[in-house]
């Protein structure tokens, strides 16, 4: 008989204690090849109001579509230096901020390519397990065809796609709406 | 073609759910909608991994971080990561945090009114070794009072967070001590439906590792998501495999 997973529990409000020696805001350094992106925004609660105790983790691929990790079988180069995680907390008005590059396309169900993304994990005090996310890119004709995308109905998929600042070229905007109007969409993972 | 196998979905009745009433601060935080079912691909089956740029001898000794010793019972907490069948979990970053002896977390966010240990941080971590066990020293956490009701306590607790092979086995939890008596009343602890699953958050007492005159063990075993038996691709069509 197999076992079962361990249950989680919320992160609770003092979280910095045990995550901010792994704090990483900025997933690649200057050598790393790929489009530079900063995406910012805020995490708010169901009353639209900050959630300055929450903190993101950050999973992706690299600009060729390759994961740093051993079950990434495909042939394609490994970034020195780029291990495709980043850690970020909120401040006081709920806010975070990285940056990173986009990664490249990665496989996905039947052998299909999906459109470029970030996998994010959300830990706030009241949640009582993370919540899964992800980010696309604007202006990016490959989201059209993505799986995970079209498993979402198209009134909530925007809550998915960050959005250009004006006249801030690489700068990006995401939000975390954790409840009600324009809740962002959460997966099953 | 090369095919990698996703991981299993957590047994019914052993994750809490979202919102839970008694735990207030889940109700404004917690999603209304239900979440989309995505199947694993590459993005899921794979996560972090940490080496030796995170390795510190001090970081799993809460005990030695400063110049003196902390305050409160010193204990050895200790235990495995496997998966749900009961394979280990080597080199895997532990991360654990706690409050100290008496019960105040060191957070310009806590305001009991309990003393501070110069001499203790309360945090710490730890990779697992090639049969993932993991050991911290550490002292024992005070219970201490939360908002979340009238005259809520906390029992008291450590907080674990497991990064494991995926990004799918990410795990955050938080393990009690057995025979306290907060633990039935905690809304946190309870917000798990099954009975068994909470109970295995509770850590048992251990001889094997007590040290003679010097510490108390506390075994305290994880368990993360297991393979799935199906096979997935991992490849696109028409890349080279």
């Amino acid at each position: 008989m197999s076992l079962h997973a361990t249950t989680w529990q919320t992160v609770g409000p003092f979280f910095k204690i045990g995550f901010s020696w792994l704090y990483r805001d900025n997933l690649a350094s200057p050598e790393v090849s790929g489009e530079r992106v900063e995406i910012s925004g805020r995490i708010l609660d169901g009353d639209g109001k900050p959630v300055p105790d929450g903190i993101l983790e950050i999973w992706q691929a690299n600009s060729h579509g390759k994961y740093a990790h051993p079950d990434d079988l495909q042939e394609k180069s490994i970034e020195p230096g780029f291990s495709g995680y980043g850690r970020v907390p909120t401040d006081d008005e709920g806010r975070f901020r990285f940056t990173t590059i986009k990664p490249g396309r990665v496989p996905g169900p039947d052998g299909k390519l999906q459109a470029p993304h970030l996998a994010v994990s959300v830990f706030t005090r009241g949640l009582l397990r993370r919540l899964i996310t992800r980010v696309y890119f604007p202006d990016e004709s490959s989201n059209a065809a993505d799986f995970a995308l079209n498993l979402v109905d198209t009134s909530r998929r925007g809550t998915l796609i960050a959005k250009k600042i004006d006249g801030r070229p690489g700068a990006l905007e995401w939000n975390v709406i954790l409840q009600g109007p324009g809740e962002t969409v959460f997966f099953d993972v | 073609m090369n095919v990698i196998s996703a991981y299993r979905r957590y047994y019914p009745g052993t994750q809490p759910r979202h919102l839970h009433p008694s735990y207030v601060s889940s109700l404004k935080r917690g999603p209304l909608q239900s979440p989309v079912l995505l199947p694993h691909t590459l993005s899921e089956i794979t996560g972090p991994v940490f080496g030796l740029e995170v390795a510190d001898v001090k970081a799993c000794d809460l005990t030695k971080q400063h110049s003196g010793e902390p305050l409160g019972e010193r204990i050895v907490l200790s235990g495995r990561v496997i998966d749900e069948d009961s394979r280990p979990v080597p080199h895997t970053l532990i991360e654990i945090w706690q409050a100290n002896a008496a019960g105040r977390y060191l957070h310009s966010v806590d305001q009991h009114n309990a003393p501070l240990d110069p001499n203790f941080t309360g945090c710490g971590h730890a990779m697992t070794d090639a049969e993932g066990r993991y050991r911290f020293v550490t002292i024992r956490p005070g219970e201490y009072p939360w908002g979340n009701h009238h005259n809520a306590w906390r029992p008291a607790h450590i907080h674990f967070s497991v990064f494991g092979p995926a990004f799918a086995t990410r795990l955050v939890t938080q393990m009690y001590f057995p025979g306290d008596p907060l633990i039935p009343f905690d809304p946190i602890f309870n917000c798990t439906d099954d009975e068994k699953a909470r109970n295995r958050l509770i850590s048992q007492f251990d001889w094997e590792t007590t040290i003679p005159a010097q510490a108390l063990g506390y075994r305290f075993d994880i368990v993360l998501s297991g393979r799935d038996r199906t096979p997935m691709e991992t490849h696109a069509h028409g890349e080279k495999t």
